[in-house]
């Protein structure tokens, strides 16, 4: 009777061990610091009405990049932890158990991948695209919420081991098989993570349609594709890969659920499963990822080296030829993650040259950043100091990936220390130094006031010197035949000083990320100083800089019209001021939609972790009835009258 | 103090396994390693010398020439198109070749008679079968230099990557199958061996120590390992197969016949395997 009510849930998934007691702690009271803090300002009608329900795709950004960042700072924290242990205790068998450990880093790679820059990315998507495009809003609102929940909601699954179940995945955070299967991993950790991700990754994918859409459908008149801001491009570019990439994710691991829910052998070692299958099938999915991840940063840099730059963006039609050529070579390249299965001279030798080929584009993007500098007059402001981190990291980490293409070399390369620093080498220096800037960069249109920039630039050199003291040890200790995630390791082997240096190069990146929060509380206590009154703080190219900062809840009273590819740095020069004539405009309502099907959603997630059957099927009619009277909705949308916006634009104006 | 100052500077230079090969393939794939750095490095030192160089030439307060609207050089584009395709078209040949060259399952050409050795990834310990000594050992392995190993790989474990960094590359261990590894030492001497891939919570204590010897010292070591008083029959083998960390090195002097092949088959055909049981 119990099981018919609880599952496997018994009172041993109570916290117990100390880290999921302080993480449980930690979350309640966070949980209830945020509840008083919300009661006591009678804040909870503001929350619901203005932000949680909000179909605004600004609103969704914000909360998007929130929610990352605090995903940053978990993923952050594993990620010194497993430094610490290998710096200090691994050599004496001490510290963190091998499983803990092995949990710790699954989650580390996990989070920063899937909550992080995904999250990052798809916050300033939502923010800044439809402003970029010249559009009001993405083309489908409701399902906007609805992605922004599905990814709220696998954030909340993929920490909620800490109170219920007390276990992780310790399988690494691509969860290869056999290790994965019920057979080696029998705790509910692998769950957790097979439905966080399955959660989260439904909302990429519904994120990435809608971004795709509004970018081809929602252009502001008269801008064709080849007028786009690069930002546009490679989002789209970054967009048209999730769609292509991530139903094969979910199809993995469904087929990996399946496995492990219903004793099926998909992956497993015996009754003709094989496990080969999911490698190739996850990485069809992952190398992909790594480009859906890096693209939007390439856009975001292409903007700031033209803004700073005061210049054209160099090679317009080249960089789109390279984006584009990226996006396809993409899909062919996922065995050189696997060299070492075992497959002939031939497949390794094919899939090692498409991969160097990608360098070829990659390298005409760089080519084309250092160019736009050239004849500029570039102002170095935090984001351009960004830029220049990115060229100098990302240079050395295209560098290292092609050397690990050739299949010879990468035999002794695969797994190695060396692979860890390539990768984040890239992950690092490519997709997160470029939402720092890109957010650096936007930060003024958010909030209305910009970032303290002496601040900004402390953060970055403690981030550049602490990115090289931390991964330049690891690319020797792959020299020296160290291989990832190790928990412990003969002292003979000589590792442990460059490992403690690694550890000390995260100690100065947490400084950076110091400096970065006390950025942020600075520049919000001296906003009057640094107040943008203009919407374009910058001196920018591109129409999101023609609204005011922070943009009405509408983006633009009038539609801009679109001829050139830098808009709006044609109409500074130009000067003419066409008298505005308004008109209507129709705005979606806020949806609590998005927030109940997620919950169903959830719950049908933790009733598969648990085997709940009830709970399943209560979460699955849920979801769907939710859906359906959302379908049947008549009035999803609201207009807002020529005259209302002029008195809004005018009260605008005046402030 | 001092000498444990040493001991660790010692063991940070003389641990760099991979600039340290000592077997052709290893020498090998560094010199690949290398050239393919080099040929690279044409590409990255210019990137990274002009970046900083237009960056500081065409700083705000420097007044060099100002062109904003100068965003296009069939020239310039041509330049960098060429340059980058010529060097991948060259990484290319050398990576299509030395892919054949160092095919890990091609069998290495000698005179000398090579040796077989089957390796077990277990959970978590190494198992090494010589078919034709007829002896097994955990964690450790011995061999001659100057002949050439044909390794046969498999596991009884989650997947595994067998390594040796000084002699060459690695090579997945996965259960129901067997993978091939050719490698050589040139030198005698000790070579550590590892797992590089994630097998649960032992996988970090799954070393081996890999000894190349000369081929008097291989003959005495089996005669060594014959005399031990432990055998490897199918029994044996299931405890072994056990989860066990960190453990010592063993010595078999019998091992059953085809157990390499039992162990695969077993995953093969399941039922059979239960119904034994």
């Amino acid at each position: 009777m119990l099981e018919l009510i609880f599952g496997k849930l018994t009172l041993e998934a109570l916290p117990h061990q100390w880290y999921t007691l302080a993480g449980t702690v930690s979350i309640v009271l966070g949980g209830i610091a945020v509840a008083i803090f919300l009661t006591r300002r009678n804040l909870w009608r503001w929350l619901w009405d203005e932000w949680l329900t909000s179909t605004d795709p600004k609103k969704i950004g914000i909360m998007y990049i929130i929610v990352a960042a605090l995903m940053l700072f978990r993923g952050a924290l594993d990620a010194g932890m497993i430094l610490v242990q290998q710096a200090f205790f691994a050599v004496g068998n001490a510290g963190l158990s091998a499983d803990h450990f092995q949990e710790i880093f699954t989650a580390h790679g996990t989070i920063m991948i899937f909550f992080v820059t995904m999250g990052f990315m798809f916050g300033l998507m939502n923010y800044i695209i439809p402003l970029q495009i010249g559009a009001r809003d993405v083309a489908f609102p409701f399902l906007n919420t609805l992605s922004l929940w599905l990814y709220i909601a696998g954030v909340i699954f993929i920490n909620l081991f800490f109170v219920i179940g007390g276990d992780f995945a310790s399988t690494g955070w691509l969860a290869y098989p056999p290790l994965s299967e019920l057979e080696f991993s029998p705790g509910v950790g692998v769950d957790y993570w097979i439905w966080s991700l399955q959660i989260s990754g439904l909302g990429s994918l519904l994120g990435a349609i809608n971004i795709l859409v509004t970018i081809l459908k929602l252009r502001a008149p008269g801008m064709t594709l080849m007028k786009m801001p690069m930002f546009a491009w490679t989002s789209l570019c970054s967009m048209v890969l999730i769609i292509s990439a991530f139903p094969i994710l979910t199809a993995t691991l469904a087929l990996l659920s399946l496995d492990r829910l219903l004793g099926m052998h998909f992956f497993t070692s015996d009754f003709g499963g094989n496990a080969m299958m999911y490698i190739n099938l996850i990485w069809m999915w992952g190398h992909p990822e790594a480009y859906i991840l890096i693209l939007p940063s390439f856009g975001i840099f292409s903007e700031i080296v033209a803004t700073f730059s005061y210049k054209r963006l160099f090679g317009y039609t080249s960089m789109v030829l390279a984006t584009i050529a990226i996006t396809m070579l993409s899909v062919l390249v996922w065995l050189h993650h696997f060299f070492t299965m075992g497959a002939g001279a031939n497949v390794n030798a094919f899939f090692g040259i498409m991969t160097m080929i990608i360098a070829i584009p990659t390298g005409i993007k760089v080519f084309n950043w250092i160019f736009t500098m050239f004849r500029g007059r570039i102002k170095f402001t935090t984001p351009m100091y960004w830029f220049l981190g990115f060229i100098g990291t990302f240079t050395l980490g295209g560098m290292t990936g092609v050397l690990m293409a050739i299949p010879a070399a990468d035999f002794q390369l695969h797994n190695s220390l060396f692979l860890v620093a390539h990768f984040h080498n890239t992950a690092i220096g490519g997709a997160l130094f470029g939402i720092f800037a890109g957010f650096t960069y936007w930060f003024p249109k958010v909030m209305g006031f910009k970032l303290n920039e002496r601040l900004g630039k402390y953060a970055f050199w403690c981030w550049i010197i602490g990115f090289f003291m931390t991964f330049v040890p690891l690319y020797i200790l792959g020299f020296m035949g160290a291989t990832r995630r190790l928990d412990h390791y003969d002292p003979a082997t000589g590792w442990q000083g460059l490992f403690m240096i690694s550890a000390l190069g995260v100690g100065f990146i947490s400084f950076g990320v110091a400096f970065q929060i006390l950025q942020i509380i600075i520049s919000i206590r001296q906003r009057k100083q640094n107040l943008d009154l203009s919407g374009d703080p910058w001196n920018g190219r591109t129409l999101e800089w023609t609204t005011s900062s922070p943009p009405p809840f509408y983006n633009f009273a009038i539609t801009p019209k679109v001829s050139e590819r830098d808009q709006f740095w044609t109409d500074k020069t130009s000067k003419h001021a066409p008298k505005p004539i308004y008109e209507d405009i129709v705005m979606p309502k806020n949806t609590a939609m998005g927030i109940y099907v997620s919950a169903f959603v959830f719950l049908i997630g933790f009733a598969l972790v648990w085997h709940i059957i009830w709970l399943g099927i209560v979460g699955l009619i849920g979801a769907i009835a939710c859906v359906i009277i959302r379908t049947n909705d008549p009035e999803t949308e609201y207009v807002i009258s020529a005259k209302e916006i002029e008195r809004l634009e005018i009260r605008n104006n005046i402030r | 103090m001092t000498d444990r100052y040493k001991n660790f500077n010692l063991a940070l230079f003389a641990n760099f396994a991979l600039f340290n090969p000592k077997g052709w393939i290893a020498s090998e794939q560094k010199e690949l390693i290398i050239t393919a750095t080099m040929l690279m490095l044409m590409a990255v030192i210019p990137v990274l010398v002009i970046t900083f160089v237009f960056a500081w030439k065409y700083r705000a307060g420097n007044n060099a020439k100002y062109a904003p609207t100068f965003d296009h050089s069939r020239l310039l584009q041509f330049t960098w198109w060429t340059a980058l395709c010529a060097i991948i078209v060259v990484l290319s040949v050398i990576a299509w070749k030395s892919s054949y060259a160092l095919d890990p399952r091609k069998t290495l050409k000698s005179n000398i008679k090579p040796i077989t050795i089957q390796v077990v990834a277990l959970e978590w310990k190494w198992l090494f079968i010589y078919p034709e000594q007829n002896i097994a050992t955990v964690n450790f392995m011995q061999f001659p230099e100057d002949t050439p190993i044909n390794f046969e790989i498999t596991a009884d474990a989650p997947m595994n990557s067998f390594w040796i960094p000084q002699l060459g590359g690695q090579m997945y261990a996965m259960s129901g199958m067997k993978t091939k590894l050719h490698l050589e030492a040139s030198d005698p001497g000790t070579y550590r061996g590892l797992s590089s891939n994630i097998s649960g919570e032992g996988f970090a204590g799954m070393n081996f120590t890999a000894v190349a010897s000369s081929n008097a010292d291989f003959d005495t070591w089996v005669r060594t390992v014959k005399q031990s008083s432990n055998i490897l029959n199918l029994n044996e083998y299931d405890k072994l197969a056990e989860p066990s960390k960190n453990n010592p090195v063993t010595l078999y002097s019998f091992v059953e016949d085809n157990l390499l092949d039992t162990i695969i088959m077993k995953f093969m055909m399941p039922q059979e395997a239960h119904k034994e049981h």
